[in-house]
């Protein structure tokens, strides 16, 4: 501080320079324009292969997400939350990742967590009220959702700070919403994360809505990105609805975690085109002229004409990839189906590693009830 | 066998479970350096470094959260939060995270960690740090927690605290911090988590209390044999939650007359939950109604009054003798 102090100096009437500092403006990274034209300068170089893999992986975010909605409204599904046009920020931010790499989800990630290894049979469980949907597989890194808004990010920090001090190289990437950003402890995680020096991405997907609030009753800046720049967080505005933006910045922010460098925040800028959740009507708030803009700028659309261009994909072969999509997420309900099956007796099974006797005598209670009507 | 303050004798758990375990660690505000506000952890940085003693940015939430996060990695955080007070800072914390992370994944993620707080009165402090909010942990699925009352067995459950594997919330009743010493033995003890303990074994009537008012009542049932000829049994709560039912209702049987202690508040307190378990355990041998000495349902007072706001010995003997008196 008195560094500071010292560098500022008196005018010429001897006053100091009491003008407030503009938070400035931070340009928005972009590698595939609307056109799906791609800044070759900043192209991350993926593989023919590895661009049609993160096409395809979009492909299934969307087949998946529309089957949970019609899922949802045939009555077989729980109140979820849609995806629909965030398919390049659910995908791209954990594009980078390793096995070894953590990812902490928010509740609207399921496109990501499909990515990060979860089978989709065990995403339909978890939104259809099953208990065995929820923790995350064998084997892979990641942790549940939190549903209370922004409450997962400070365990993510920890998490960084764990592989810290047990001095591992991977990194932590942890998803929330710009509603998440009015959150203190959102702001507390940012500050342990930096002061720690803790291997961790934050990824708040900007998508314009906390269910009826939007952007500007819900921050008073133009970005939140210097949110991140306040905490002394090197920070990245990019476009979330460009796939290769979100990789090359996801690449750079893993890149730090893992090399000792420190955390990043990511401001990825998208819009939900879909409903808060199954249970929300956006017609009460939202009129239809805001999101026209953004129906232009589909990340699935954008990326197929980049491909087009390279020759890689046509529209024959786009429908296929869309048709063999939606058959694996069929596939994957038929499981569902047969796995979905509810455990009344197993409720007391796991809140305790070592169960209290009192808690054994409750669970007595309740299962003599469970017989008394005869459930199994 | 050496002579401890309750502060040396936690001190001596934590150096001994980092000492024997490299992933246990301490964090907090105020922990490395100047050792804690009360010197608990006092040496710890100098032995341990700032990695496994860190001191803490000034958010009690983030306390937590980030323990949780730590736990999840495989480390065996102990926090402490500098005055019981501001755990509420932190109560989105422990009621998401901490109580249930284990639940929600089934077991896959373990949360074993320790929050450590000084709580209670009496000790002439500013406002927010006299609570003893001890009951909104017990009534909150997926905790434990314990409440020593002295030196030998704050050191004994800090160690087994730190052991469990679940969450443990440790509250230390500040008032006994210094206020006595006591022989802890050079050998490292440990104390189940969940068991009571018979202090002093009595026919005519059971008083049950826990943390800082062991002391009042340890006088009172000095005094109620001294003064008064009454043979009271003792019992050391020692863990909130989960109750040791079996003891209560077991020693109650026995008496027939039970009198319950606390600085917490009344209305949903400890004690509403000891007599809601004794009755629906014990209610064929009680001889009297339960009497219940706690503190009342106000914000604890400004430090000028608090002396005449907790139970005291004297409070302790009237309402053991209205209690023997009721036919």
């Amino acid at each position: 501080m008195a560094d500071s102090l010292s560098e500022t100096t008196p005018d010429e009437s001897g006053r100091m320079d009491t003008t407030p500092i503009d938070l400035g403006h931070i340009e928005v990274l972009q590698v595939l324009d609307e056109q799906g034209h791609v800044d070759e300068s900043r192209d991350p170089g993926l593989s023919d292969a590895e661009l049609l893999a993160v096409h395809r992986a979009m492909v299934l975010t969307r087949a998946f997400d529309s089957r949970m909605l019609t899922m949802q409204r045939q009555g077989e599904m729980g109140t979820f939350a849609p995806n629909l046009g965030q398919e390049a920020c659910m995908v791209g931010q954990v594009w980078e990742l390793t096995k070894q790499d953590w990812f902490s989800p928010s509740y609207r990630s399921f496109g990501a967590q499909i990515q990060r290894g979860w089978p989709m049979e065990r995403l339909f469980l978890l939104w259809a009220g099953y208990h065995e949907g929820f923790p995350p597989p064998e084997g892979v890194n990641d942790m549940p959702f939190s549903i209370v808004i922004g409450s997962h990010v400070l365990p993510a920090v920890g998490i960084a700070m764990g592989i810290r001090r047990r001095k591992d190289n991977h990194a932590v990437v942890v998803n929330f919403g710009d509603g998440a950003m009015s959150q203190g402890a959102v702001s507390e995680a940012m500050n342990f994360a930096m002061v720690d020096q803790a291997p961790v991405v934050f990824v708040c997907e900007n998508n314009g809505w906390a269910i009826s609030t939007p952007s500007k009753l819900q921050f008073a800046t133009e970005h939140l990105a210097g949110r991140g720049t306040g905490f002394g967080l090197p920070s990245i505005r990019v476009d979330g609805n460009d796939i290769l933006g979100m990789i090359v910045a996801m690449r750079e922010a893993t890149r730090r975690a893992r090399e000792g460098e420190g955390p990043t925040f990511v401001e990825a800028l998208t819009y939900r085109l879909s409903l808060h959740t199954t249970a929300d009507d956006p017609k009460v708030y939202r009129d239809d002229s805001d999101m026209e803009p953004w129906q232009d700028r589909c990340p699935l659309a954008r990326m197929e004409k980049f491909l087009q261009r390279r020759g890689l994909l046509t529209s024959e072969a786009a429908a296929a990839v869309t048709a063999e999509c939606e058959a694996e997420v069929l596939e994957a309900r038929e499981k569902f189906r047969k796995i979905a099956k509810a455990r009344p007796r197993e409720v007391f099974n796991h809140l305790y590693r070592s169960t209290p006797a009192e808690l054994d005598a409750q669970r007595e209670e309740y299962l003599r009830r469970l017989d008394r009507k005869g459930v199994d | 066998m050496a002579q401890c303050t309750m502060v040396e004798a936690l001190n001596l758990a934590l150096d001994e479970a980092m000492a024997a375990d490299d992933g246990v660690m301490v964090m907090g505000q105020d922990v490395g350096v100047n050792g804690g506000v009360f010197r608990v952890t006092k040496g710890l940085f100098e032995r341990y470094g700032h990695d496994r003693v860190m001191d803490t940015p000034l958010a009690e939430c983030g306390i937590i959260g980030t323990a949780v996060g730590m736990s999840v990695y495989g480390l065996k955080p102990v926090v402490e939060i500098q005055f019981s007070g501001f755990t509420m800072q932190a109560f989105d914390q422990i009621e998401q995270n901490m109580a249930r992370l284990h639940n929600r994944t089934m077991g896959r993620f373990q949360m074993r960690m320790v929050l450590r707080t000084p709580f209670g009165g009496g000790i002439r402090a500013v406002e927010h740090h006299s609570e003893s909010r001890e009951a909104y942990w017990a009534h909150t699925p997926g905790l434990k927690v314990v409440i020593p009352s002295g030196p030998r067995n704050a050191r004994a459950l800090l160690a087994s605290a730190i052991d469990d594997p679940d969450p443990v919330i440790f509250y230390e009743p500040k008032a006994v911090y210094r206020a006595f010493r006591e022989d802890v033995p050079e050998q490292r003890e440990t104390m189940p988590i969940g068991v009571a303990e018979i202090v002093r074994p009595g026919k005519d009537l059971t008083l049950i209390s826990y943390g800082a008012m062991m002391r009042p009542a340890r006088e009172a049932v000095e005094d109620l044999a001294d003064e008064h000829g009454l043979d009271v049994e003792l019992i050391d709560l020692l863990t909130v939650s989960p109750m040791d039912t079996a003891t209560l209702c077991d020693s109650v049987s026995r008496t027939g007359r039970c009198v319950i202690v606390h600085e917490g508040h009344r209305t949903c307190g400890i004690a509403s939950e000891i007599i809601a378990r004794l009755n629906e355990t014990a209610f064929e041998y009680l001889e009297a109604p339960i009497r219940r000495l706690t503190a009342y349902d106000i914000p604890f007072p400004y430090f000028q009054t608090e002396q005449h706001f907790l139970p005291d010995a004297d409070d302790i003997v009237e309402a053991v003798r209205e209690t023997m008196a009721w036919e």
